[in-house]
């Protein structure tokens, strides 16, 4: 809310300047956002009158005028259409220093303007920085008084506030409410405006219902008959709605504006003679039409509350009033209105119909439900000062029932103390709290109090509210500082369990960097990185590019190397890890943390030295075998040939562990790179951190003191035959004293028939207890030997 | 006998002068060996007296001796000589760069994220976490924030359909937590969260890390204290705090602290505040017997300050070039 500083002393005025203001109500949880001059500084200028205006005799587009001070006529050289005879305008005098529109002040001299001297400068408003406005010269009322200091005549040494309240602070969205906590802050009395009864002159009233009290518990109207609508808003009503970032529109709706700002009651005014029948306020029915003040045409939901009358709704209530039923500039006869509305009845209604108004604003967050007839005895009073007519009696419907209670609120002491840390004084407690409105009333027991909650407090309804209350007007950076002590016993760790951290650091060593991709993706790319589940999609997405959830990192990891490559990085290795979102057939949707890699561009980085082999498939197998290695559990973990809609269908694995798929690894299919312009080849792993991070308990095994016994084998099979499961083979042959196999070559070429391949084997053996003998170990081969003869195939390399 | 001496000296010089090992073994062989000029002399001890005998042959041995010692002192010379100059041939420009994988490295994200936890895990707090897509009651309802509040407007939240949602920040995990476990409990939160709103400081995806303390005698001074010390050890800096008084339907009082890293203009960097009684109730947690206070700070903003990003966007483009200057 933006409120004038000047307003705001006109009822408590501190000695303290608006920074002190700013900061006082800041720290009392009164956020303030901005604060700017009314407009800038310049001197000099005053209210001139032009007594006469002629067309330059040089100059088409500028005119000589004859402008008096009140004191003497000065010849003005004006560019401005709007300069003519008759008009009061802002008169910069020789010597003035207005502000410039680079930031630097100028002096107005004595100037000569195609020949024609000027002595001084007619102003627009923007170059008093008073605002944007640049259409022609500022048009001052006719009785603005010549001679004046603009300054003087605008209020402009003023300064606008603005601040950011809080959904809680609905009592402080008014002059007056923001005037009682400023007089709270500083100790100071406030002046509020006087609540005087304008007695009624005509009987005439307007006939209200409450169907829906509950929504609606009290109604206050009055008609008001035969207004002047040529009247005009008066200078100090505009400026303070000006302040205000309120637009003056008409009297009528200025007034009804005012005493919302003023007061803090929105209020609405109809056109007495276009109402039919009575007011009848209701829940909408669905689908019912009106037309609202801003031209649009709503349907009214049925949780909407609407003012009715003969022929339906006439405004949605406590948001916005309907066009056909407004004042306009012809309006003789009004009905006000000044109702209370609950806040739950309107609470997010206006933001259903994409509105946000001044009045739902304030309902919205609670406007005290005391407040009605004061605020329509304020309204009349300045109606008829400003536009005249003659008021009828105020008439107040509303069912008690209904209405919010007084409402008393207990609190403890020592709960006082508890919380804040610190023995509070009683008479300190009871002190503030009656400053700040609230009736407090000791119980029987000591150290304990009733505490009465004024209307106009929605926020306070329980005892902590209370110590929130003190300790804000205490002030938080007053209140004690401490450290919190508590027993802290060990806790349970678990040992087999591989921390997400330590995957991220092996990753790195890897050369791989972190990145963090949105987890809402773009439909068709999330298509075509997974066919196997349906993306759920966000009912609002904020574009196209992040409109469902990823089922995969993939796609993010793939426009994020597409980014890089874009801009000259070829050598990308990079992982993210967090979660993928999988729809089920039922409502349950699986949220599973999984880590992904992809990689692409030269196996080494660049270098006098290194090699320039392009990554291939072995590369990132061998970057993810090191993470499966980190628990320990790697043994459980197999790679099973697979396809993949995203990956190269020769080129693919399915990860398992202990039979169990849990991911997949492979080269981005080459369809994928092309389509997304990417320097192929490219590969991807993707594993759920749950089966990742699940290690073992390591278990000591004795070592044995005799030597090993390696013998090598090379065998030729077909080319299809999987290297894993010659090794089981082999595995299963050597015997129990078989310590290890490792693959030192596959080769293919000259010497090894096409379609077959030669795999080089070391095996070795150790017995724990003694030195294994040369017939034991060939026995061995030979049972190795024979068996991948008869499955495979396989004959010896010689 | 002058032989030995004149000898012995056309050794040593011999012996001087040899630049090899294969040349000094020739000089030993010439005077040394089996057939050599020193040893010979031996021979013609026969010729002499049996009284002179001894004398004689004591003097050859000497002679023998002293120039087997300037063999031996010049094969050592050589040698280090030979081994220098091996060493000098192998010589390799140290300043090349060397070999294997430049390292990658974390997330400025992902590292402010780790560090915070670090601070919290230190003082005893366990890392809890929850899904990302969460329901209304987790998200809204069960801290206090009914489905017509105006605080829902301040979360522009995403939505799946009428119940389900993106979390709009992590505190959903901490009512898990309290439904889940008894007090006391010292946990945080972090993960990703998610508003609709994207400009140059909004994203519509971020990073939270919450705080939760639940015991009995927990006060508004011990959130004070805690919430001090971790932002000073964070910023590494005596940075100066406030405490302003805020609102959120889940704590009451609720407080927004700012910091002054000593340019004088206050920065606001977390919301915290006393758990509000409603929320223990709806977690089942007897608001007389126990109290507690929650925080929670935006991961990006602290990681802008503390390594002076300027630009929200920079943290989702995923451009190398940003993410290497922070390894």
């Amino acid at each position: 809310m933006k409120f004038s500083e000047k307003w705001l002393r006109e009822l408590v005025n501190p000695a303290i300047d608006t920074q002190g203001i700013v900061d006082q109500i800041t720290m009392a949880g009164l956020e303030v956002d901005e604060v700017e001059a009314a407009a800038k500084d310049f001197t000099g200028v005053v209210v001139g009158e032009i007594l006469a205006a002629e067309q330059h005799p040089n100059a088409d587009k500028l005119q000589v005028c004859k402008v008096t001070d009140g004191n003497e006529e000065f010849q003005v050289v004006c560019g401005a259409p709007n300069a003519r005879a008759g008009l009061k305008t802002a008169f910069a005098t020789i010597g003035a220093v207005l502000p410039g529109p680079d930031g630097k002040d100028f002096k107005i001299k004595k100037a000569k303007l195609r020949q024609v001297e000027s002595f001084g400068m007619l102003c627009a408003e923007d170059e008093l920085g008073i605002s944007d406005d640049h259409d022609g010269i500022m048009e001052l009322p006719a009785n603005a008084p010549v001679g004046t200091s603009i300054r003087e005549y605008l209020n402009l040494d003023d300064k606008i506030i603005d601040v950011d309240l809080t959904p809680n602070r609905g009592d402080c969205l008014s002059i007056a409410g923001l005037a009682r906590e400023v007089g709270v802050l500083n100790k100071a009395p406030v002046t509020f405006v006087e609540d005087k009864e304008t007695a009624a002159v005509i009987d005439d009233t307007f006939a209200v219902e409450l169907k829906d009290a509950a929504d609606c518990p009290r109604y206050v109207g009055r008609v008001i008959r035969g207004i002047d609508p040529a009247a005009e808003t008066p200078l100090w009503m505009k400026q303070k709605l000006e302040r205000s970032g309120v637009r003056s529109i008409d009297p009528v709706v200025d007034v009804t504006n005012y005493v919302l700002l003023e007061l803090g009651q929105p209020m609405h005014a109809f056109d007495l003679d276009k109402l039919a029948g009575g007011i009848v306020v209701r829940r909408a029915e669905q689908g019912e039409k009106l037309t609202l003040l801003d031209g649009q045409e709503v349907e009214l939901n049925a949780d909407t509350l609407a003012i009715t009358d003969a022929n339906g709704p006439v405004a949605m209530a406590g948001i916005m009033g309907g066009e056909p039923t407004s004042v306009t500039a012809e309006t003789k006869n009004i009905f006000l209105e000044s109702a209370f509305f609950n806040p739950i009845s309107i609470a997010g209604r206006a933001r259903s119909y994409g509105l946000h108004t001044d009045s739902s604003h304030r309902f919205e967050r609670g406007v005290d439900w005391q407040l009605q007839t004061r605020a329509i005895n304020r309204a009349t009073e300045l109606l008829l000062d400003i536009v005249g007519g003659e008021a009828g009696p105020v008439t107040e419907t509303a069912n008690q029932d209904e209405l919010p209670s007084d409402r008393q609120v207990f609190l403890r002491h020592a709960k006082v103390n508890a919380m804040l840390a610190f023995d509070m004084p009683a008479e300190e407690i009871e002190e503030i709290l009656t400053r700040l409105g609230l009736g407090v009333e000791k119980t029987s027991t000591e150290g304990e109090w009733h505490v009465s909650v004024p209307s106009y407090r929605f926020d306070i309804a329980i005892e902590v509210d209370l110590i929130e209350e003190l300790a804000r007007v205490y002030g938080y950076n007053n209140l004690p500082v401490r450290t919190p002590t508590a027993s802290m016993p060990i806790k349970e760790r678990d040992e087999t369990k591989v921390a997400i951290q330590q995957v991220r650091r092996a990753l790195i060593a890897l050369g791989y960097q972190e990145a963090i991709t949105y987890s809402f993706i773009e439909a068709g790319l999330a298509k075509q990185f997974d066919d196997k589940y349906e993306a759920i999609a966000l009912a609002n997405p904020i574009s196209a590019e992040m409109a469902v959830m990823r089922t995969t990192i993939w796609p993010g990891l793939a426009k994020a190397l597409q980014h890089n490559q874009n801009r000259q990085q070829s050598r990308v290795r990079m992982f993210e890890s967090g979660q993928r979102f999988l729809p089920t057939s039922g409502d349950e949707i699986i949220q599973e943390n999984v880590v992904a890699g992809i990689l692409a561009g030269s196996r080494d980085p660049e270098g006098w030295n290194a090699g320039k082999d392009q990554v291939d498939f072995f590369d990132i197998k061998g970057d993810l075998e090191s993470l499966l290695a980190l628990g320990g559990a790697e043994d459980e973990f197999s790679f099973v040939a697979d396809r993949h809609v995203a990956l190269h269908p020769g080129q693919t694995a399915r990860i398992e562990r202990n039979g169990q798929p849990v991911g997949f690894i492979g080269a981005l299919h080459p369809n994928l790179v092309k389509e997304l312009g990417l320097n192929g080849p490219v590969y991807l792993f993707e594993i759920n951190q749950a089966a990742l991070l699940q290690g073992k308990l390591p278990r000591y095994t004795e070592i044995s003191k005799f030597p090993e016994s390696r013998r090598d084998l090379a065998v030729i099979v077909e080319e299809g035959i999987a290297f894993d499961s010659v090794r089981q083979a082999a595995e299963k042959q050597a015997g129990e004293f078989l310590k290890n196999i490792t693959l030192f070559d596959v080769y293919q070429g000259q010497g090894i028939e096409k379609g077959r391949k030669s795999l080089a084997l070391g095996l070795t053996w150790q017995h724990p207890s003694r030195t294994l003998n040369d017939e034991e170990i060939n026995s061995a081969i030979d049972a190795v030997v024979s068996a991948l003869t008869s499955e495979f195939g396989a004959s010896l390399r010689e | 006998m002058e032989n030995i001496q004149s000898l012995l000296s056309a050794g040593a010089e011999a012996v001087a002068k040899a630049t090899s090992t294969q040349e000094l073994d020739e000089v030993r062989v010439q005077y040394l060996g089996k057939k050599g000029e020193l040893t010979a002399l031996l021979k013609g001890l026969g010729k002499l007296t049996p009284e002179e005998r001894p004398q004689a042959g004591a003097k050859i041995n000497e002679a023998k001796q002293a120039l087997q010692e300037k063999i031996n002192a010049r094969k050592t010379e050589l040698e280090s000589a030979a081994l220098e100059a091996k060493l000098a041939a192998e010589t390799i420009d140290v300043t090349l760069p060397g070999r294997g994988q430049e390292l990658g490295g974390l997330h400025p994200v992902t590292k402010t994220m780790e560090r915070i936890e670090e601070f919290f895990a230190s003082i005893g707090y366990t890392v809890e976490e929850g899904p990302e897509i969460e329901d209304d009651y987790h998200n809204f309802e069960a801290l206090n924030i009914p489905s017509h509040h105006p605080a829902r407007a301040m979360h522009d939240t995403f939505y799946f359909n009428a119940n389900t949602l993106l979390r709009t920040h992590t505190s959903g995990v901490q009512v898990r937590t309290m439904e889940s476990q008894e007090p006391p409990l010292r946990i945080i939160c972090p993960g990703r969260v998610y508003r609709c709103d994207y400009d140059q400081t909004h994203s519509p995806m971020f990073h939270q890390v919450e705080g939760l303390i639940v015991d009995k005698n927990i006060s508004f001074a011990d959130l004070k204290g805690t919430l001090e010390q971790f932002l000073r050890a964070f910023f590494e800096e005596d940075v100066r705090v406030r405490f302003r008084p805020s609102y959120f339907p889940f704590t009451e009082p609720s407080i927004e602290v700012d910091i002054d890293r000593g340019d004088g203009k206050w920065l606001e960097v977390l919301g915290c505040g006393m758990v509000h009684p409603k929320v223990f109730e709806y977690s089942g947690i007897d608001p007389e017997e126990y109290t507690g206070f929650a925080f929670g700070m935006g991961v990006e903003r602290l990681a802008m300050l503390r390594y002076g990003v300027n630009d929200l966007r920079l943290f989702f483009e995923n451009d190398l070039r940003f993410l290497n200057q922070f390894n």
